[in-house]
Formats: structure tokens, C-alpha cells, sequence
């Protein structure tokens, strides 16, 4: 597979891969990282937010 | 309830919205440093991420579906909206750590909507993608709700 990179696109078989995830009440997250001889040269992240934000707009409401 | 999401009732001493066309909506990305909250009332350059690909003000938010309103009794309901798409910042190196996502109304004055945030992150030759909760009365992104 072919990835994008700071070096340019690269074959992923010639990298490195590294990922992690974070699963908690605020958020569900994933990243992918490829390195080549110890630089990381491609990190991609997904993130699915869980919680309700803060509603900005510098006013509180009330219902 | 929806009709608030829609600008339906205006209760101003004057109307300010002068079309019927939907607004465009944008999600600007702020670096962890930065203080965006329930305080900020509109878009602000100061403190958004830049970096290779990243144009300042973000990304246009798809709302290719209108709000949605469900009524539980007479006075209690919920009115919910969520973007038709995941919000994506495709091939983009961002190598300061950014947490928060400034959504805001780029028809009315950049006027701030809801300020978002995540685990500090940086993208190095990627993409970062914020993928939509089910739009539902208890995940919808946008939840207004009486009880």
C-alpha cells in the first residue's frame, strides 16, 4: 500500500508501523504512525467525539 | 425545538436574518495552548493550527441534513443536528499539538456555535479526521433539549 509521507509517497513494506487508540467517555481515537529508520514521516489520526460540546457563543440559555 | 436550529422564531427587536438559504458552516482547529470554550463568541486566528496543507478558517462543514426535532410530551423534546459527513483535513502536517474544534458560522459574522475537544494530536503528512456521532436525540453533535 502506498502512503503518503514527508519523504514523498512510500510503500508501506518499507516502513515502520506504529499505532494506538484511546477509548474514554469523551472520545473514541485512533492513529496510525509510520516511521522510516527512527523518523516518524506519516501520522494520521480519527477521532469520534462522544460528549456534548460548549456551546460558545458567550451566553448561557436557559429552557 | 428544530425550528430553533432552523432560525425560525426571531425573538429580537429585530430581524437579522435576511435569507432563507442554509448557512455555510466551518471547524477550525486550535492548538492545545490555545483557550476556546463556552466563552468564545466567534472565529479567531489567534491560536489556530497552521501547518503544510491547513488553510486558515478550516474546513466547510456538510449539512446536507436539516435538524430534526422529536417532542417527548408538551414541553419536552429535543432538537438535534449533526453534519452529513466527517469533517477531514486531508494531507496535513500539523507538528504543534492541537485539542479543540471551533465550529462556526461563516455566513453570520463567523459567530461561534460550539467548541469541541479531543486528546492532544499532531498529523505529520496525514489526515485528521473527525468522524460524526449518530445523529440521534441522545449522540446528535448538536442537542437542544427541554425536560
Amino acid at each position: 500500500m502506498i502512503v503518503t509521507t514527508t519523504k514523498g509517497d512510500m510503500d508501506t513494506s518499507l516502513l515502520e508501523n506504529r499505532t494506538g487508540e484511546v477509548d474514554n467517555d469523551n472520545e473514541a481515537t485512533t492513529w496510525t504512525e509510520y516511521w522510516l529508520d527512527g523518523e516518524l514521516v506519516h501520522r494520521s489520526v480519527h477521532v469520534t467525539l462522544k460528549k456534548m460540546p460548549s456551546f460558545a457563543g458567550g451566553e448561557t440559555a436557559s429552557f | 425545538m428544530g425550528e430553533l436550529l432552523t432560525a425560525t422564531h426571531n425573538f429580537g427587536v429585530a430581524p437579522t436574518r435576511g435569507t432563507s438559504a442554509t448557512d455555510t458552516f466551518k471547524a477550525a482547529l486550535y492548538l492545545a495552548s490555545a483557550t476556546y470554550n463556552a466563552s468564545t463568541t466567534a472565529y479567531s486566528a489567534t491560536g489556530e493550527v497552521s501547518g503544510t496543507g491547513y488553510t486558515a478558517g478550516g474546513i466547510t462543514v456538510t449539512a446536507a441534513t436539516p435538524p430534526t426535532a422529536t417532542n417527548s410530551s408538551a414541553t419536552a423534546g429535543v432538537a438535534f443536528f449533526t453534519p452529513s459527513a466527517s469533517l477531514t483535513y486531508t494531507t496535513v502536517t500539523l507538528t504543534t499539538a492541537f485539542d479543540t474544534m471551533l465550529l462556526y458560522n461563516s455566513t453570520q459574522s463567523n459567530k461561534a456555535v460550539a467548541v469541541y475537544t479531543f486528546g492532544s494530536q499532531t498529523i505529520t503528512a496525514g489526515t485528521f479526521t473527525l468522524t460524526m456521532p449518530s445523529n440521534t436525540t441522545t449522540t446528535a453533535l448538536l442537542r437542544l433539549a427541554t425536560t
